[in-house]
């Protein structure tokens, strides 16, 4: 069982922050297929939040195959998310490291470049369906 | 399924005085409506109308689709908290409770009596000695006993300390959980909102100056940062909700579904805060602009 928090000033809206939290823990391993999500009663006292924000991204991990709720019984999880592998960050990073110093020799600033670098993953998520 | 709550060219008077002007709008059931703007916009009086303890002086207004001041049958559908939760100082808990299972045709007993052992009042405790925090307590427990289908609370948390009115509010998100009772909640604090509400109505004036799921509102708001340009030159795609210009710096809140696609933009989301100031700044620079749409103030 995990428990859920909130970062109110986060902008980031209160579903999907539950919904992050729970692939956080998918990925680090602190949940796995069996496991049971706290049932939405006990995320709406713990955290005083409206009910239909805990169906919504239950509803949401069930459409992405990560959990299944079990009418009287919860919501249990059933998919894995990969475990993050550490050679396969670096070496993202190595090839972001390299289009960030050409952006920087073309005489672009860091602004610039943080602009540039926001736009396209936002035009990215907007063209995959991303959320 | 009907509305919670449809109003149509909705308008209260009090002598010259309009309180309410021309507000038509829609929520749905199986909410928690967020109602939020200035003092003065008309959130009470739109209550009032809702619970049949006024009637409209102008226009029509629904709930739960029946006529508010139609009758005992239709009182008993919902449950209004009035602001400052108010309760007979000289009467005790178990007192209030007796009263509520006299004057309602529906009494849940068993929920009002394990509600306030597990707030641990004391049933023979007079009203007026309770805390400002056991006071709305108390108040909600009995709106919630009778059973409505609907719940109306007006400001119910403006007078309690933060401790108080988290504890209120996570009462009120389990009667929503358990008993899947609709819920119109008026608050200045919309941190608050934007924890317990799924909708939200903003009113200003006597008007919606904007409506819809909290979720929805927020993900078709951005903040546009950029060098400054001429606000015209924006597609048309994009409602500029409110604009600023410094001397090389545009910054602009703007609602659009579509992408935002010129890369000269910083975009960044909005916090409902956000949302509902710059609606509320919008509907009062509107509305001094053309008076005759504003508050006709008595003399």
């Amino acid at each position: 069982m995990i428990d859920f928090h909130l970062e109110p000033a986060s902008g980031v809206p209160t579903y999907v922050q539950l919904v992050q939290q729970v692939h956080q823990a998918l990925q680090l391993g602190l949940l796995e297929p069996g496991d049971r999500l706290p049932t939405a009663q006990q995320v709406v006292s713990a955290l005083a939040i409206n009910p239909n924000t805990v169906l919504k991204a239950y509803r949401d991990l069930e459409r992405e195959g990560l959990v299944r709720a079990r009418p009287g019984l919860g919501t249990f999880v059933v998919g894995r998310l990969p475990r993050t592998d550490p050679a396969a960050q670096a070496k993202f990073r190595k090839s972001l490291h390299a289009w960030l110093r050409s952006a920087r020799d073309a005489g672009l600033s860091a602004e610039e470049i943080e602009a540039i670098y926001r736009t396209a993953v936002r035009d990215f998520c907007a063209d995959e369906g991303v959320a | 399924m009907t509305a919670a709550v449809e109003t149509s060219a909705l308008g209260k008077r009090y002598g010259r005085r309009w309180a309410l002007t021309d507000c038509t709008l829609s929520v749905p059931r199986g909410r928690v409506v967020g109602l939020v703007g200035p003092n003065g916009a008309g959130k009470s009086t739109l209550m009032h109308l809702a619970v049949g303890l006024l009637r409209p002086s102008a226009g029509t207004i629904s709930v739960l689709g029946g006529d508010p001041g139609s009758g005992s049958a239709q009182l008993a559908r919902v449950g209004f908290l009035a602001q400052d939760s108010p309760t007979y100082a000289r009467l005790t808990v178990g007192q209030h409770l007796q009263m509520g299972q006299w004057l309602n045709l529906t009494w849940d007993s068993d929920f009002a009596a394990s509600r306030i052992d597990q707030l641990g009042l004391d049933l023979n405790q007079r009203a007026g000695t309770l805390s400002g925090g056991q006071r709305a307590q108390l108040a909600l427990t009995l709106a919630v006993a009778k059973r409505p289908e609907l719940l109306m609370l007006d400001e119910p948390v403006a007078a309690l300390d933060p401790l108080a009115r988290r504890e209120f509010l996570q009462t009120l998100m389990e009667v929503v959980a358990v008993r899947g009772v609709s819920v119109v909640l008026s608050s200045h604090l919309i941190a608050d909102l934007e924890r317990v509400c799924d909708y939200l109505v903003v009113l200003v004036a006597g008007q919606v100056a904007l409506i819809g799921e909290v979720d929805e509102l927020l993900a078709c708001h951005h903040r546009l940062t950029g060098s400054r340009r001429d606000p015209l030159r924006i597609p048309a795609n994009q409602l500029v909700i409110e604009e600023s210009h410094a001397e090389k710096q545009s910054t602009l809140l703007v609602r659009t579904q579509d992408p935002i696609l010129d890369p000269s933009w910083a975009v960044s989301s909005v916090t409902l805060d956000d949302l509902v100031l710059a609606y509320m700044r919008q509907a009062r620079d509107a509305a001094a602009k053309s008076p005759e749409c504003g508050l006709v103030v008595a003399r």
